[in-house]
């Protein structure tokens, strides 16, 4: 028994949520179906960490799916790379369900919750399912069922607000061109080549040599995907649906969504087109660079002037995301590691940040900043938890933070890239701005008069300061992260030296 | 599980388990053990560094013993003990746990082996000292606290910068002894001086301590300045430009004491002077100087807090302490106006009290060493201190005109607070051989030797005498501000047309380019605004089809490089 679920593993990483989603709309009212999904998603957690504690000295898993054989049939495959983001998004989705009880059980009717942890799971599913696979149109299958439970996800938040149904409405428009420019990208490659498995393609497209039509289906790929990632100034749909969702979609999605949308992106540039891709290397340097930067400073600057918290950290997000792209930009070793630990990183700092907004809303009524005078006193335990995920998103010493921006500062200095390091500082200090002025309204002014808030629950708090303990400890012990995303990288540099013949 | 060994770690801890326990008692008793258990944490230890790491490939030790790490340690673990007693009366949360920060992170400062801990526990004190200051909950206090908090936060990012310049010259972050004559160096002693109040950098300390509460004044004062000056004897000893820095930080607040009307910005002053004799004797780095370097630093730190604790005192009983609203206080404060008159007769270095044998180490090192001219001004500063200290403050807060307030005597725990440091400050003044076996080197040095008793006598008594006089036959009028001008009228005769001409012309122009500057960074912030606010163009929410426009050019950008 225990062997068959070993070598089936891959599988059930993808199978188990989705198999559980539909068992979870049959299990009626809130509290059976919300622990149901919980459980679930711990069992997906435990199953991605033996995933990682596998692939992490650097084996690959290949799975084939239903016994055809690639490139034929479809297959999974895990590598160190994958598997930390596999880890990551089932970690949060650990990490947040249990959030989720108190927080939804005030937004949502008790009579719809169960659809609502169906629909978690399900995107959930999907999430799994564009990491862990090998296989170009599965990517776009899953991709489609994240994206479409996750417009159900944001547009459950019209109970408390119902601009979360145009949020959700515009997701969906712009959710959908984005899988459609995916898909004619991936439509593309297969004329060119004539398969779909990713392995597959890259030997392929190595030996077919560039053509215009490769070039098509990397543009289209890239704008594809980076409307998921809310690359600038694709990112139009972030800051709604962020703010609109649900406090627990919020964290989650946050924490995975664009995360998976990023390893996606390096999966196809560097496994798929490879490393040397000279056309690649052009449009990242052209395009790409200048957006992440233009990201790094015009998103914070809106982050600054916002009065909702939500919407703060949503803008900041688009920020992060641009420091995840300028890692891949640099096209180094030490590049890619700063992206690829910042995915970790900031899934941890935002994720906390993100609940910490949330337990405002269920306990204060709010997240507008300015009503959120002298919280300090009256929610110590969560204004604190704000106070240490602000100085990680800052990037001060002793947080995770500051290990992504001292890679991404080292990675810029490496190619003696002076200006870019200065930018990256730079833009550090509009951080100190925006999450200040949250410190200040919460410590420094006094509440409004006649306001009665109480401290969040555990079942919320506890959450909060594991991700905030998270971002502490692996800020100071920093050792398996770096390695991981170090070994992560260097497998992507090194499994695309793929002979492109001229 | 990183190690942890650091009294800091003590500290911090407290800090956390603090706002748990019931407001009383119980919190003032944990807070006075601290500094206890947290000289047991490193006093039985051997020399050496505990608890390395290794942070990125940089080499991280928290805890480095010797004998100056330990001096120090030493006298902030006591004046953390006193203070917590000075403080018993408050039941202030924010207060009792920044005060605990505060003195843990400027002793984990002090055991720092390595700059990036240094750094760590710089920012702390920094960020923790500065709640001392708003904890008066005013808006001017706020408003201090916030100049306060850019200047120390903007020592922190210096330094930082120093420190990476610093790695990248040298490859490693160990916090030993520099040179001057790199960027990196520069930026470190920048750093370390703006935090020591050098001249010019010196504004924020007379700007924040006297707007501070009771107590936080007198944690502030044990602290920032005395951290700073360690690190400058740790990293730049023997640097002779510290030698004049310092010369002319004993020299100048001499003249803006006396002007002063605020008996806590007086105090402020005189630190900063008292700061010119400890930064002499780094610069000029023979082991004496060095010896009398921490030996300053440790009597200085006694008797400035009991100088702080007595006008702290008499600002908690009153509700001022503005000189010409005080007077005759004596009548109903007789404790606190002995303890007073003990912290000026040390800091005026008498004999037989704790500034006379830590002054003269240094005053002999730099006759020794042949700094003829910087002898004369300490000898003219020692002079200075002792009008402005020595006798402005307790005459003004407990003698001259009486001012017709009754106070009561200050609470008990105060007054037990200010004995102790009292009797301290006597005991070192009798009896230094301890204090000297503490001292970083070894040097035997006799304090009480007759031309030292007899030049500080004379020095102390003639200005006593000239003092005396003036007050018998009223040419030292009674109010405040005449004092003044009696006092600087000589230099202010000489010199009033130049430096007013200059001053003149500087601040024209200084207004000049703030107005230019200001109006430009108005504009830059308007036009920010209006891009990025709440219904700027970046902020706004867009109509889907704008948003598919961006797409579209987006793609049509991408696919041109194709043909490019």
């Amino acid at each position: 028994m225990m062997a068959l679920i070993e070598t089936n593993l891959p599988a059930l990483q993808v199978v188990l949520p989705l198999v559980a989603a539909p068992l979870c709309a049959m299990l009626g009212r809130g509290s059976r179906s919300w622990a149901f999904a919980t459980i679930v998603s711990w069992l997906t957690f435990l199953i991605a960490l033996s995933l990682f504690t596998k692939t992490f000295g650097g084996t690959i898993i290949s799975y084939e799916m239903g016994g055809w054989a690639p490139p034929v049939g479809i297959e999974y495959r895990v590598d160190v790379l994958n598997a930390f983001v596999l880890m990551i998004v089932s970690g949060m989705a650990a990490i947040v369900l249990p959030y989720a009880r108190r927080s939804v059980a005030a937004e949502i009717p008790a009579e719809r919750q169960s659809f609502f942890y169906t629909a978690f799971l399900l995107c959930l599913t999907g999430l799994l399912g564009v990491t862990i696979t090998g296989d170009a149109f599965n990517v776009f299958v899953f991709l489609e069922i994240s994206s479409l439970s996750t417009y159900a996800l944001v547009a459950s938040g019209a109970w408390r607000n119902k601009r979360a149904l145009t949020a959700a409405y515009n997701y969906l428009i712009m959710g959908t061109v984005g899988a459609t420019f995916f898909v004619i990208g991936i439509g593309m490659l297969y004329m060119v080549t004539g398969t779909l498995n990713m392995a597959d393609l890259a030997v392929r497209i190595a030996a077919h040599g560039d053509s215009s039509t490769v070039h098509m289906g990397f543009v289209f790929i890239l704008i594809g995907i980076g409307l998921k990632l809310a690359m600038f100034p694709l990112h139009l749909w972030l800051p709604n649906a962020y703010s609109f969702a649900p406090s627990a979609v919020t964290a989650f999605l946050a924490a995975t969504a664009t995360k998976v949308a990023v390893y996606v992106m390096l999966r196809f540039m560097f496994t798929v087109f490879g490393f040397d891709y000279e056309f690649q290397a052009a449009t990242l340097e052209m395009v790409v660079l200048p957006l992440a930067i233009l990201a790094m400073f015009a998103a914070s600057l809106v982050a600054i002037f916002q009065d909702d918290l939500k919407r703060m950290l949503a803008y900041s997000s688009v920020a992060q995301i641009g420091y995840i792209l300028l890692g891949l930009t640099f096209l180094t070793d030490t590049g890619l590691t700063a992206a690829i630990i910042h995915l970790f990183n900031h899934a941890v700092t935002k994720g906390a940040l993100f609940m910490v907004a949330g337990c405002y809303v269920l306990m204060a009524g709010t997240s507008s900043i300015s009503s959120l005078r002298g919280v300090g006193r009256d929610m110590p335990w969560t204004t604190a938890a704000f106070v240490v995920a602000g100085f990680s998103l800052i990037g001060l010493p002793l947080t995770v933070g500051f290990v992504s921006k001292w890679y991404l500062v080292l990675a810029a200095l490496e190619l003696g890239w002076w200006p870019v390091a200065l930018l990256i500082m730079a833009s550090s200090l509009l951080a100190i701005i925006y999450v200040w002025r949250v410190v200040e309204t919460a410590y420094l002014q006094s509440a409004p008069e006649g306001t009665v808030r109480k401290e969040a629950p555990l079942s919320m708090l506890i959450p909060t300061w594991v991700l905030v303990a998270m971002s502490i400890w692996f800020g100071i012990n920093a050792m398996t992260t770096s390695a991981a995303a170090s070994r992560a990288a260097d497998m992507l540099i090194g499994s695309s030296q793929i002979l492109w013949e001229d | 599980m990183p190690e942890l060994l650091t009294p800091a770690t003590l500290y911090f801890a407290a800090a956390l388990i603090l706002p748990f326990l019931p407001k009383g008692t119980l919190r003032q008793t944990l807070v006075l053990l601290v500094p206890i258990a947290g000289v047991g944490v490193f006093w039985t230890l051997p020399e050496g560094t505990f608890s390395p790491y290794n942070l990125m490939g940089l080499h991280i030790g928290l805890m480095r013993i010797d004998d100056l790490s330990r001096i120090f340690g030493l006298i902030f673990s006591i004046a953390a003990f006193l203070t917590a007693i000075y403080a018993w009366h408050v039941r202030d949360t924010i207060q009792q746990v920044a005060g605990l920060l505060y003195a843990g992170s400027a002793i984990g400062a002090v055991f720092a082996a390595d700059l990036v801990t240094l750094f760590v526990f710089w920012e702390g004190t920094a960020i923790a000292s500065v709640f001392l200051i708003w904890a008066r909950r005013t808006e001017g206090a706020y408003a201090t606290g916030m100049r306060y908090l850019i200047i120390q936060v903007g020592s922190g990012v210096i330094l930082l910068a120093g420190i990476v310049l610093y790695y990248r010259e040298t490859g490693t972050v160990s916090f030993t002894q520099m040179d001057l004559g790199s960027y990196a160096t520069w930026a470190i002693f920048l750093a370390f001086g703006i935090k020591c109040a050098f001249p010019l950098l010196h504004n924020w300390l007379q700007d924040a301590y006297p707007a501070a509460t009771v107590t936080g004044t007198v944690m502030l004062s044990a602290f920032t300045t005395k951290l700073a000056v360690y690190a400058l004897a740790r990293g730049f000893p023997g640097t002779e430009i510290l030698i004049y820095i310092g010369a002319v930080m004993t020299l100048f607040p001499i003249f803006y004491a006396v002007i002063e009307n605020d008996l806590r910005r007086v105090l402020a002053y005189s630190l900063n002077n008292q700061l010119g004799f400890m930064v002499v004797g780094v610069g000029i780095g023979t082991p004496l100087a060095l010896n009398g370097t921490a030996a300053h630093a440790f009597c200085h730190i006694l008797y400035k807090a009991l100088l702080f604790m007595s006008v702290g005192a008499v600002l908690f009983r009153t509700g001022t302490a503005k000189g010409s609203e005080l007077g005759g206080l004596y009548k109903t404060m007789p404790w606190t106006m002995v303890f007073c008159v003990i912290g000026a007769a040390s800091i005026s270095a008498f004999p037989l009290f704790s500034g006379f044998i830590s002054k003269s180490l240094i005053l002999s090192a730099s006759a020794n060493e042949g700094h003829f001219i910087v002898w004369l001004i300490l000898l003219f500063a020692s002079a200075g201190v002792f009008h402005h200290s020595g006798i402005k403050i307790p005459y003004f807060a407990f003698f001259a005109h009486d001012s017709g307030k009754r106070p009561k005597e200050a609470p008990r725990h105060m007054l037990l607070a200010m004995g102790l440091t009292a009797a301290l400050c006597i005991g070192i003044g009798v009896y230094p051989a301890p204090l000297y076996a503490l001292l970083p080197y070894d040097v035997v040095y006799e304090p009480y030797t007759t031309s030292h008793v007899v030049t500080q006598l004379q020095l102390l008594f003639f200005s006593a005498l000239a003092f005396a006089v003036l007050m018998k036959t009223g040419v030292y009028p009674p109010e405040l501000r005449s004092t003044n001008l009696d006092f600087d009228w000589s230099y202010r005769r000489v010199l009033p047309s130049v430096v007013g001409g200059v001053r003149h012309a500087v601040t024209g122009t200084w207004r000049f380019a703030a107005r230019v500057a200001l109006h430009r960074v108005d504009r830059m912030l308007v036009g920010i605004y209006r891009a990025h606010g709440p219904q700027g163009l970046l902020a706004r929410t867009w109509p889907t089809g704008s948003m598919v426009l961006w797409i579209a050019v987006l793609l049509g950008m991408t696919l041109v490089l194709t043909y490019v």
